[in-house]
Parts: structure tokens; C-alpha cells; sequence
């Protein structure tokens, strides 16, 4: 009998897991997945955001700047990486250039008191790479690069360090709540727990609706595509240069990341499916073109990766938090999420009122060192041999992420997790010593056989 | 001290080694970041290599064997798995190496890192992301380097030399490949390869290009732009080969945008004239054999330059591909009295015409020529005289 079944190991629930483990629940994280990040939490920019835009009073907003609080002060005690990149806000017409006050005010009015007005000349000395159309911009000091991955990586391995339970391959696929209790079915046995909190992400309202009998909320998926270029661009851009919003979307953004490439994306398309993360030709040319209208050195740039990511959204704008006996549930968490996570998952905790004696002695894992700013596994002596080369990707690294406490549970899990395949030759030298070395790690392995000869 | 650093040791750069070596250079190291020589062709199971240098036709692995064997022979310094990160200015390479990073210096440095395939990303194909979306390089490696395979029924991409080649691998190795997708008109590789698929009994869809890659776990199938669905449990993308030029880029070196690779003179120098580049990292694609050989006269003119014999690079001439051409190689000339070697030259789409070299408007060189994308066009600089007062010349294809 689990105190707290968390369902979804995206990074709500990796952080949700996190905190009712260190507040000393009995805590089960649910993820029908082979591996955690296996939906929404994939694909995102990697931003750690101050709040400075989100709607001034919001939980939103709340939960945001909880979590960029708490992760400053737990980042460097499980080693997760910071690049203090700051924002630019850009105009680039008249009719932006007007928002600017608008959104500075904004900005003070969320208590992010640095952030202020810069001139084009200010923009451009920071950014002499930047396309000199800029006409004015909001400087945000405060928003930082992350690694979106590692984070919740990082999270989840202290709550299964400090007596957490994970259980990958498991999709909730009914349950009772009679007496105080629940009873779930799941796809690998029943669970019994008190409270379910519902972190289940694109399937958010899905989940509720199986439990509950309705649901309260309704996911509308909205579709996200990126650009990576090379880490020849890197030093093309120090600082995230954002668009001026609209009511819909943050909008295309244009930054760095903390493994050394720069970002387009995403885009906001609305769909039906809440799997279908694909991606198209014109959309991405179209972003490969508006950054390098922005940035012009991108254009020529080569393109390292493309993905998508599917954000959460519902028919409202704001977090669709709410609670019910036995029943917390946090839905709706769009591209703010992995920034407010950890503050999300202090509102549920507030919200479940556990009398439960906090966790003395807390173990803090540490994650491996992906950012390429800081100090890499290659760096140090006794590696074996570098695996994936664009990324620098070591045997001992590898190794390591396929054990352990949490071994990465798909080709995915072992990327987010080292970084392998995810440089510019994606795979062309390292794909088939993965599949040698990763033989019998997944049930969806890369080789599907032997060769004959 | 190093006298001369290789990095890279496939076919160009062993015969640079090996070159120097002859030519009496003291101290010539090749650094690779494998665990063993012989770049590409380790992984290339299939004939034919080696004519040109041994006289025999060899598999590739044999082929990298004896190239090995040969540069261990001739008391090439061998650094395997170290992987250089950095180009300093002056000959000064920053290392990983397993015992930890390190930093070699080298009067002279030759860039010999090879060419590697577009992946999927570089060509913007879009759809899902599932298993089993794969270049030919690392097919082969999966087939002759690890004995396991990554599909059985793939949609394979492109038909240039290589995608034959990978086609030839599948066949070998109970992978059974359900079309050939060609962008092009027609086969892009030379009368009679590019019958093979069809003798082999596979479909190919010329003009034609995968819009949509399907699937979830693994491919399921791909739809192409005119609607066909596929179905398959791979997507094998050849050719669109690509510099492997990355150290450059990151360097303080110049890199020529057409070609992909480090910008050379006729002697193979970069920018910075401590460095010099050679093979496949100067151009896609050529074959082991003609990167060999390259790597074999660049060294000469560096066995050369250690001996005080290259004129400076004061003065240069800048070529610039026009009309017609995807690039040319050199990108600029040294100032000489008796221009000596070859321009190699690609074009972009199928062209007849005059192929011309001009400095503004005065015509340098001028001859027919006919030819298609991903060949080999030569153009000999013998007898091309360059005025004094040209610091710029244009060499392109006028219909």
C-alpha cells in the first residue's frame, strides 16, 4: 500500500515523485512508457524561465517561480547544469516595438525587477550576430538554459534514492477509490494507494475521466517543431532571443543550449493526437529560415536535428490543477512545465496536507555531466573509448546509463540520458556500436537481428 | 615535437604518412579517434579496393588491413582512440585521449577527417521518429563491424555509387530492400549500376521523395510526395555525402560553404599555413583509391614546405565557382610562375556546355563539357596563366 501513486513520469511527475518521497510518503510513480520524457517532457526548449510573461496572480506564474527558486538551490547537490544565458524580448516592427512597455511592466509586476529596456545599440553589443532589424527589446537577466532531460532524470533518481518506487511499462488502466483507497488496475498488476495524483500529462484528461467518470478538463494537443543547428552556431549566440507573444504562444524562439547548439521552435499547431509529434518539410525550412532571418549566420548552418513535442494545452490558458478525495490533479502544464515543476509539486504537496515525517539524512544523486560547458566524462581519465564522437559520448557512460537504479529503458532513454545519436552525424558512426551495446536492454532493441552471410 | 600530424586514418590520410615517411619526415603521427586504422573502408565488405595501391582488388576490411600494416611498417607514430577537439593556430592540436586531455603540437598538420552521409535531420524528411532510419554507413557497420542487422525490409533512398553499394549489402545479408526512392530522373551512378535494382527485382520511384516517415516503435511505412505509401520497417538514406568538416568549422580555418570542406590552394593549404587538408574532407565523394592518391601528393608538397620549398601564400588568387557549378577545389591559388594540377569540380543539376575560366573578362580556359551531379569533372591548370594584376577568377558553365 503505496500513501501516493504518481501517474506519468514525464517532469511533473519525476518532480511530484521528488517531493512526497522527501516529505516522507510511500510514493509509486506510474509511467506506461518504457522510460521517463516518453511524451510532452521530450521535446521543449530547455528554458528556465522567471515567470517575467506569465499571467500576473497565476498558479502558473506561482509555481514557476517556485521552481526556478528551488532549482537554484538544489541544482549543483544533484549536478544538473545552469547557463546563465539571459533574454532579449525583440521587436522587429513598430506595431512589437509598442508591446515592449507593456510586457517590461508585466515583467516588474511578477517581481522580476531586473529586467528593463534596451536599445537596438545595447541588443547589438551584446549580440553583434544578431540581425541589425532589431528595433528595441526587454532584457531578462534571470532567464537561464537547462537541461530539460537531465533535470527530471535528477529528480526521479532521488526519489527512488530516498524509497521510491518507479514502475516503467505500467498504464493505469482503471481503478476504484472506496474506504480512503484506492485500487488501480494497470496493465502490470494492481496498485494499491491513497491518493492518485494525476500527472499524466497529454493523457491528463484521459486519466480522469477513467478514475473519476469525467473529466474536468480537456487536452487540446498543440503540436511544437524545432531546428537544431550544429555547434558551429553556438558562438553565433549568447543570450535567448524571444518574439514578442501573442495570446496563443510564447512564439518562435531563438537560443542556445546548454550542449552547445542553437534552437529554433517551436511552432504552435493544434491536433488531434496526442502522439503524433511529426514533423514536416515546409514547416521546418520555414524555421530554419525565420532563425536565420533573426540570426543570420544560421543561414548555411548545418542542421543537426528536428524534432516535435506535443504541449498539453487545454481549452483554458491556466494550469488545470484541482483535488478531490483521494485525488490530486495536474493538468494542462504546457512549455512552462519544466520550469514550474518542482514548484508544482510544492502545491501539491500543500494540497495533500500529509502528516508524514520528512526524510532525515536525504541521499542526493548526482546526474552525469551532459552540458558542454561543464566538466565532461571525457575529461576524465579511464574512459574506454568515445562511443559517439559529435557528442562525445564515452563507454563509461554508456555503460552507465544502462544500469544503475533507473537503466534507460528505450533508444530514447539512452539518448536523453548520454547524448548519443544526437550530434551531427546522428548515428552514422556510433548507431551500430549501440546496438551492439545495448543488446538485451530493450525490449524495442535497434538491431532486429543478425546478419546472415 | 611532432613534425607532421595527420588527423584521420583512413586511405588519405595512411598515404600521407606513408608519403612523408618516404620523403624522410622524421616524426609523422597519424591521430584517429577509432580503435583501429583504415576509416571507411573497415566497414565497406565488398570489393573493389585497392588497385591503384596494391595492385589487387581487396575487400574493404582487407584493403584497411594492409593499410595499417603498412603505416606500422613504415614507423608512422599510431595514436588510436584520440580525438582531436581543437585547431589552434600554428599547429597546435588540443586531444582527448582515454588517459586524459592533452595537447600536441605539430610544425605541420594535415586534415584528413573523410565524409560522412546527410542524416535524415540535414535533409529535413519529415514524419515520425522511429527506429530504423538509418545512413549506408552505419548499415555497414551494423552488417561487417557487429554482425547484426537493423531492418529487413527498408525503403532505400538514393542512387548514387552508394546506395548500390548498400543494396549489394542488404542482398548479402538476408535484408530485403521493397524500393529504391530517386529523387532524380534517373540513376544517379553511371550506366550499368544503375540498372542493379532492377535487376535485383527492386521497385524504383524516380522523381520521387519521401514526405512523411511513419511508424511508431519502428518505421511502418513512408509516403512519398505523390501519395504512394510504402510499407517497411526501415528507411535507408545514401549518398548526400558531407565533409566531415567540423574541426575546421569550429577552428579559426576557412571553410568554403560550397564544398563543405576547409578552403586549399593547388598545394592543399588552408588559411592558416601551418594546416593542410586532403580526401574526402575537401570534397564529396571520391573513392578510397582517388583519396589516397591525394593524400599521397599533399604530402609531397608538405614534405616540400618543411623543406622551404612552397612559395608564400601572399597574393593569392580567389576562385569562385559560378553559373553551373556546386563548387571548386582548390578555392585559391598560390601565385606561381607554371600553374601545375587539377580543379576538381561538381555540378548541381545535369548541364551541357562550355566550361569556362575567366578573369573578368578575359577567357583563361575554355572547353566542352557534359556531365550530371556526384561526377567527377577534372579541369587540368597546366598552361592557365593568371594575369598579375587578377586577384580573382570565375570558373563556371555557360549553356
Amino acid at each position: 500500500m503505496f500513501d501516493v501513486a504518481v501517474v506519468g513520469g514525464g517532469v511533473v511527475g519525476c518532480a511530484v515523485a521528488r517531493r512526497f518521497t522527501l516529505q516522507g510518503a510511500r510514493v509509486v510513480l506510474l509511467e506506461k512508457g518504457a522510460d521517463i520524457l516518453s511524451g510532452a517532457s521530450k521535446g521543449n526548449s530547455a528554458i528556465l524561465h522567471t515567470g517575467f510573461d506569465a499571467p500576473p496572480g497565476s498558479l502558473e506564474l506561482a509555481c514557476m517561480q517556485a521552481g526556478y527558486t528551488e532549482y537554484l538551490e538544489i541544482r549543483d547537490r544533484l549536478r544538473l547544469p545552469l547557463l546563465e544565458s539571459g533574454a532579449i524580448v525583440c521587436a522587429w516592427s513598430e506595431e512589437e516595438l509598442a508591446k515592449l512597455p507593456g510586457i517590461l511592466a508585466q515583467a516588474h509586476g511578477n517581481g522580476v525587477a531586473a529586467a528593463r529596456m534596451v536599445t537596438p545599440g545595447e541588443i547589438l553589443a551584446r549580440e553583434p550576430n544578431l540581425s541589425a532589424r532589431v528595433l528595441g527589446g526587454v532584457l531578462v537577466p534571470g532567464e537561464h538554459l537547462i537541461d530539460p532531460w537531465s533535470a527530471p532524470l535528477a529528480y526521479v533518481l532521488q526519489a527512488l534514492a530516498n524509497g521510491a518506487e518507479v514502475r516503467r511499462n505500467t498504464e493505469v488502466t482503471g481503478g476504484a477509490f472506496a474506504g480512503g483507497a484506492w485500487r488501480l488496475e494497470t496493465s502490470a498488476g494492481p496498485v494499491a494507494c491513497g491518493t492518485v495524483i494525476n500527472c499524466a500529462g497529454l493523457f491528463g484528461n484521459t486519466l480522469e475521466a477513467l478514475l473519476t467518470g469525467a473529466a474536468d478538463f480537456t487536452i487540446k494537443p498543440r503540436k511544437g517543431q524545432f531546428v537544431v543547428f550544429d555547434k558551429a552556431a553556438a558562438r553565433l549566440l549568447r543570450s535567448i532571443i524571444l518574439p514578442v507573444p501573442t495570446e496563443r504562444t510564447k512564439g518562435i524562439v531563438v537560443t542556445p543550449t546548454v550542449f552547445g547548439n542553437v534552437l529554433v521552435g517551436p511552432t504552435a499547431e493544434e491536433q488531434d493526437s496526442r502522439t503524433d509529434a511529426g514533423t514536416d518539410e515546409a514547416t521546418l525550412r520555414m524555421l530554419a529560415e525565420k532563425g536565420a532571418e533573426i540570426l543570420p549566420g544560421l543561414a548555411g548552418m548545418g542542421i543537426t536535428a528536428i524534432y516535435a513535442g506535443i504541449r498539453p494545452a487545454t481549452e483554458r490558458k491556466e494550469y488545470r490543477v484541482r483535488q478531490a478525495p483521494g485525488y490530486i490533479a495536474l493538468g494542462g502544464i504546457r512549455s512552462t512545465g519544466l520550469t514550474a515543476a518542482l514548484g508544482l509539486a510544492q502545491h501539491a504537496w500543500g494540497l495533500y496536507a500529509g502528516a508524514q515525517q520528512p526524510v532525515a539524512n536525504l541521499i542526493w544523486p548526482q546526474v552525469p555531466v551532459l552540458a558542454e560547458h561543464g566538466a565532461r566524462d571525457w575529461q576524465s581519465p579511464g574512459y574506454g573509448e568515445v562511443i559517439c564522437h559529435c557528442e562525445m559520448v564515452t563507454s563509461r557512460e554508456i555503460e552507465a546509463a544502462l544500469r544503475g537504479p533507473l537503466p534507460a529503458g528505450d533508444y530514447g532513454g539512452l539518448k536523453r540520458r548520454t547524448r548519443a545519436g544526437m550530434g551531427r552525424c546522428q548515428g552514422f558512426y556510433c548507431n551500430a556500436r549501440l546496438a551492439e551495446l545495448s543488446a538485451g536492454c530493450f525490449a524495442a532493441p535497434l538491431a532486429v537481428g543478425g546478419a546472415h552471410d | 615535437m611532432i613534425d607532421v600530424a595527420v588527423i584521420g586514418g583512413g586511405p588519405a590520410g595512411i598515404a600521407a604518412a606513408l608519403a612523408l615517411r618516404a620523403r624522410g619526415v622524421e616524426r609523422v603521427a597519424i591521430i584517429e579517434r577509432e580503435g583501429s586504422l583504415g576509416g571507411v573502408p573497415r566497414h565497406c565488405g565488398h570489393p573493389p579496393f585497392g588497385l591503384r595501391e596494391f595492385g589487387r582488388i581487396l575487400t574493404g576490411p582487407a584493403y584497411a588491413r594492409r593499410l595499417e600494416a603498412k603505416a606500422e611498417a613504415a614507423g608512422v607514430e599510431i595514436l588510436l582512440c584520440h580525438s582531436v577537439l581543437g585547431l589552434k593556430p600554428g599547429g597546435v592540436l588540443d586531444v582527448a585521449t582515454p588517459e586524459g586531455p592533452r595537447t600536441v603540437k605539430a610544425l605541420r598538420v594535415l586534415l584528413a577527417t573523410g565524409a560522412r552521409e546527410a542524416p535524415r535531420s540535414a535533409r529535413l524528411v519529415g514524419g515520425a521518429r522511429p527506429l530504423g532510419v538509418l545512413n549506408t554507413g552505419a548499415l555497414q557497420a551494423y552488417v561487417y563491424l557487429q554482425g547484426l542487422v537493423p531492418f529487413a525490409r527498408p525503403v532505400v533512398v538514393g542512387t548514387e555509387l552508394v546506395g548500390l553499394s548498400a543494396l549489394a549489402t542488404c542482398r548479402g545479408h538476408g535484408i530485403k530492400p521493397v524500393a529504391v526512392v530517386e529523387a532524380g530522373n534517373r540513376a544517379t551512378a553511371r550506366w550499368p549500376l544503375g540498372l542493379l535494382p532492377r535487376l535485383l527485382g527492386i521497385p524504383v520511384y524516380y522523381n520521387s521523395q519521401i514526405a512523411e516517415i511513419r511508424g511508431g516503435t519502428r518505421v511502418e511505412s513512408v509516403l512519398l510526395r505523390d501519395g504512394t505509401v510504402l510499407d517497411c520497417d526501415g528507411v535507408l538514406l545514401t549518398g548526400r555525402f558531407l565533409p566531415e568538416a567540423s574541426l575546421a568549422r569550429l577552428s579559426h580555418l576557412v571553410v568554403d560553404a560550397a564544398s563543405g570542406g576547409p578552403a586549399i590552394d593547388q598545394y592543399g593549404r588552408c588559411s592558416d599555413a601551418a594546416y593542410f587538408a586532403a580526401g574526402n574532407l575537401l570534397r564529396p565523394i571520391e573513392t578510397a583509391g582517388w583519396s589516397f592518391r591525394e593524400g599521397w601528393t599533399i604530402a609531397d608538397y608538405i614534405a616540400d614546405d618543411l623543406a622551404g620549398g612552397l612559395p608564400s601564400t601572399e597574393g593569392g588568387v580567389e576562385v569562385v565557382a559560378g553559373e553551373g557549378l556546386k563548387f571548386v577545389v582548390p578555392q585559391r591559388l598560390t601565385r606561381v610562375t607554371q600553374l601545375r594540377g587539377l580543379m576538381q569540380l561538381r555540378v548541381n543539376a545535369p548541364v551541357s556546355g562550355q566550361l569556362r575560366v575567366r578573369a573578368g573578362d578575359e577567357m583563361l580556359a575554355c572547353q566542352h563539357i557534359s556531365t550530371r551531379p556526384e561526377r567527377r569533372i577534372l579541369l587540368d591548370m597546366d598552361g592557365i596563366k593568371i594575369p598579375p594584376e587578377v586577384s580573382r577568377i570565375v570558373v563556371d558553365i555557360a549553356p
